[in-house]
């Protein structure tokens, strides 16, 4: 998944001065950002970077446990073990590995908020875009929905949904929790497409008889990105925790799949038995979640000192 | 004024009529027949009888011939009756509401009493290491999804502590004591989050008020700090507290529904889980409309208060 590059991008578009940076460029401009950051962001970006890589590196990994084995042998006791050598984080209550889980389940967490935010992105970029520039019925048409669509609380949707469908894999996740990603990217990229609209440079191609078509497509949506591309950041925390809830409600991807929601549903019933089983995927789940928030808070307050600047 | 009002009450009705409409063609187009509510597995292989039942129930009409019936009755107060009980639905809705607005209410009440003087306190001390100690835990807060933090509150609180029933429910006629008692647990879980949502709004905001002129002049005048600060730095944030109170009632809706579930709590939210497992649909529909239509109520009250209390507002609007 592309989280570093998302990461790039929002950096990338701190120095607007230099569109052109080669990709040598873009890496140093990267790590001059990092070495900005406060110690607790730096910890996060490399939690989030370990995360990720484990995530998509999973099935690479030497000596990692096939996360839906069961070692289980009746009587031999190896379920709710505590960390050993091969199982170093301990198994669970039908004696899966649950490092393995964790890794797994990070995939599926990451798999899902990534993959929204490139639907909102594009998906809500365009439409946004097109109501922002173009406006007319279009736009009021356009933004009625979207008002209606934001004022239907979107977990219970999900619910509703994935319950009717009895069939949920990740792809059948995503594409339900795209029906409700979308209203929320166009209002913002209509907002940013409607300032944007109003500038010189958009005025200037205008006149030098760009056509509107090309006028939104090189001049509009280049420049509603950045906005969305802040908001996904914020976004993405959100999304994780709405995957996990929906896993810990039982409406996550299906079982035996991991996910670090439906650990923990699972784990609930045996707190008092063995608790580490519940206490691992909600600190991985918190932790994964604080550094998305803590990033998305870091470069808010980089964009802010910067148009203060200015 | 009254414009305003009667183009907010207008959009609510056409929002509510949407809504409604979506969740009916929703539960007819999504796999799972109603009739297999109806009636036992059984008999369903009767077709005859399922024929009759289909019948009974209108089912084989048009979809939009069902929808407008179910709009009419709707309208007059009645919501069909449970597909698997067999009760009225408004019977268990009634019976079910304060349940789930209680929780919500306790909540939101807690959370504006932590909220408020946590948020001014760190907008005045903003920088220092007060404001970023708290700042930082907010965010912790903000991290933590509802059903965790439930869960640490019922392994602490509950099973190791035994201060507060782990799950369950006693109503305010069982008594106050036993009644706050179940409700401690749930309303705080769902504390955590608007605690931190709040407390930063709160803050950003005192911010920015302090460094409005009249603050200044206020200061020039010689009155103390915390006069300035709760006279007239708190009093216009307030405003974009109460906004984002209401803004956030849809996020708390689906909390609610998480915690009930956690909790094992017989309110709204539990009924609309078990509804939609059971393809009651009826009651999925009732309970989502009247959902929907909560939400845009309390969103449009909202933007009236905000209106009515900010004369700035009310003029250029």
């Amino acid at each position: 998944m592309s989280s570093p590059s998302s990461v790039t991008a929002v950096g990338g578009s701190a120095t607007e001065e230099e569109p052109s940076a080669s990709s040598v460029g873009r890496v140093s401009r990267v790590l001059r950002a990092f070495a900005k950051m406060p110690w607790l962001t730096k910890l996060c970006c490399l939690w989030l970077m370990v995360v990720i890589l484990a995530a998509a590196l999973a099935d690479l990994i030497p000596g990692l446990a096939d996360p839906n084995y069961q070692g289980f042998v009746f009587g031999n006791g190896n379920t709710n073990e505590g960390p050993t050598a091969s199982h170093w984080l301990g198994t669970d209550n039908v004696s899966r590995d649950i490092l393995a889980r964790l890794i797994y389940g990070a995939r599926v967490s990451l798999i899902f908020a990534f993959s929204l935010a490139a639907v909102g992105i594009i998906v809500g970029g365009t439409l946004g875009s097109i109501a922002g520039y173009f406006r007319g019925l279009l736009e009021t048409f356009l933004m009625a929905l979207v008002d209606t669509w934001l004022s239907f609380p979107a977990l219970i949707g999900l619910v509703f949904i994935t319950t009717m469908l009895g069939m949920r894999n990740l792809v059948v996740l995503v594409l339900v929790g795209a029906m409700f990603i979308w209203p929320s990217y166009t209002r913002i990229a209509r907002a940013t497409a409607l300032s944007v609209s109003g500038q010189a440079f958009v005025t200037a191609a205008r006149a030098i008889g760009t056509s509107r078509k090309r006028i939104l497509v090189r001049e509009i949506f280049p420049n509603v990105l950045p906005a969305l591309l802040a908001y996904s950041l914020v976004g993405l925390p959100v999304l994780i925790i709405l995957e996990s809830t929906l896993s810990f409600l039982g409406l996550g991807v299906e079982i035996p799949t991991a996910s670090w929601g439906g650990m923990i549903n699972q784990a609930r019933q045996d707190l008092l038995i063995n608790i580490w089983p519940a206490v691992w995927p909600a600190v991985t789940l918190f932790m994964t979640v604080y550094s998305f928030n803590n990033l998305a808070d870091w470069v808010r307050k980089q964009a802010a000192a910067r148009s203060a600047a200015i | 004024m009254s414009k305003i009002l009667a183009i907010r009450l207008m959009r609510l009705v056409v929002t509510v009529i949407v809504v409604s409409f979506v969740t009916f063609v929703g539960t007819n187009v999504l796999p799972g027949d109603p009739v297999n509510a109806l009636i036992p597995i059984d008999a369903q292989q009767d077709r005859e009888f399922v024929e009759q039942i289909r019948e009974e129930w209108g089912l084989n009409d048009p979809m939009i011939v069902r929808y407008g019936r179910w709009l009419g009755n709707a309208v007059q107060g009645d919501l069909g009756r449970s597909l698997v009980t067999g009760q009225p639905v408004t019977d268990e809705i009634t019976h079910r509401l304060p349940i789930t607005l209680e929780l919500m209410a306790v909540a939101v009440g807690f959370s504006l009493l932590i909220a408020v003087p946590l948020g001014a306190f760190t907008g005045y001390r903003e920088g220092r290491r007060s404001d970023r100690l708290i700042s930082g835990l907010a965010q912790a807060g903000l991290s933590l999804p509802v059903f965790v933090t439930g869960l640490i509150l019922i392994y602490v609180f509950a099973l190791r502590l035994h201060w507060f029933p782990a799950v369950g429910w006693n109503r305010l006629s069982d008594g106050l004591g036993p009644n706050l008692k179940s409700v401690a647990l749930p309303a705080l879980s769902l504390a955590v989050t608007e605690i931190a949502v709040y407390t930063r709004v709160l803050r950003s905001d005192v911010i920015a008020t302090l460094k409005e002129d009249y603050i200044l002049s206020a200061r020039a005048k010689g009155l103390t700090d915390r006069f300035i600060l709760f006279r007239h730095g708190l009093r216009p944030s307030l405003l974009t507290l109460v906004t984002v109170v209401g803004l956030n009632i849809g996020f708390l809706i689906g909390g609610s529904l998480v915690i009930e579930y956690l909790f094992a709590i017989p309110g709204l939210g539990k009924r609309l889980f078990s509804a939609i497992q059971q393809r009651d649909f009826m009651m999925v529909q009732a309970i989502t409309v009247l959902i929907t239509v909560f939400y845009v109520i309390v969103n449009t009250i909202t933007d009236l208060v905000y209106m009515v209390v900010d004369p700035r507002i009310r003029r250029t609007s």
